[in-house]
């Protein structure tokens, strides 16, 4: 039993078709709890009054939208060195789910930052590199779209997600790399363990952070899926065509 | 509802915002995924008869 047997878009189907309820189910949970008791159950912050409940979206989605471009280097990465079609499809299925990760992320942060900070937007490290970072995004996309050989794309776009690393990589430590700028530093530390956020707050973000880790899943997955079917289908429409 | 004070129009924003780009990728996503389902099985019912 081995976890490269997944490599094979028939078994990886089977076992999709086996997970996603799971997987659906759970997402919808997590988040569901998580957004509501965030929304319906804390407390305004001393400081920063209701404005804190934007932690539940911006915090979760600023998470995936780096996990997701991590996940699409190891997907690349398999693809380059084992060439693999199911890595490859998974990291161009993760890509609109992590474009979209992070736009909330962009969004909640500059309708947070007006009322906290007086601006919507500033050229500040952690801002400018996730700004970067949704440009990796939409070019990553646009590039598997305008390469019509599955396989060069897979090869362009997977070098493009190496460079792109640099800046998911930057997203994640940007606060500590230059110690400047608006943003706070990151709120629950997992290095040190001294988060910034108190019990009352943490609970329900953490859950919000495990249902969209699930929901990321759910949608790869899923994503992966269609993928392949695509895939398989272009497959049997060349080959009935060379035979016609 | 819980009282939002004076940034009641930030915080449903966000979450308004937020919760339809979801909802627009999820509906997106199943959609995408029913179509090439769909596209397949029909793709390998003609290659069937075809032999």
């Amino acid at each position: 039993m081995s976890l490269w047997q997944y490599a094979n878009p028939v078994k990886f189907l089977a076992l999709s078709e086996r997970v996603q309820p799971v997987l659906w189910a759970l997402a919808a949970v997590f988040v569901s709890v998580g957004l509501l008791w965030g929304f319906f159950g804390t407390p305004d912050d001393a400081r920063q009054g209701s404005t804190v409940k934007i932690i539940y979206l911006h915090v979760p989605a600023a998470l995936m939208a780096i996990n997701a471009w991590f996940m699409m280097l190891v997907a690349s990465l398999i693809w380059l060195i084992r060439r693999h079609h199911v890595s490859a499809l998974a990291a161009k299925a993760a890509a609109p789910v992590g474009l979209v990760m992070t736009l909330i992320a962009l969004v909640t942060g500059a309708i947070w930052g007006q009322p906290m900070w007086g601006t919507w937007w500033a050229w500040d490290p952690r801002l400018t590199s996730f700004l970067i970072l949704f440009l990796f995004y939409l070019g990553y996309i646009a590039l598997w779209q305008a390469v019509e050989d599955p396989d060069t794309a897979a090869d362009l776009t997977s070098v493009l997600c190496l460079v792109g690393s640099v800046f998911a990589v930057l997203s994640r430590y940007a606060v500590q790399f230059w110690n400047q700028g608006l943003h706070q530093g990151t709120s629950i530390p997992v290095a040190t363990g001294n988060r910034s956020v108190a019990d009352v707050f943490f609970y329900p973000l953490v859950l919000a952070m495990i249902g969209f880790g699930l929901l990321f899943l759910a949608l790869v997955v899923y994503r992966t899926g269609t993928e392949i079917r695509l895939r398989r289908t272009a497959a049997l429409r060349a080959r009935m065509n060379r035979g016609a | 509802m819980p009282e939002l004070g004076k940034y009641a129009a930030e915080v449903l924003s966000a979450y308004g915002v937020s919760l339809l780009l979801l909802a627009a990728l999820v509906g997106l996503t199943l959609l995408r995924g029913r179509a090439a389902r769909r596209a397949l099985e029909e793709v390998e019912a003609e290659a069937g008869r075809r032999g």
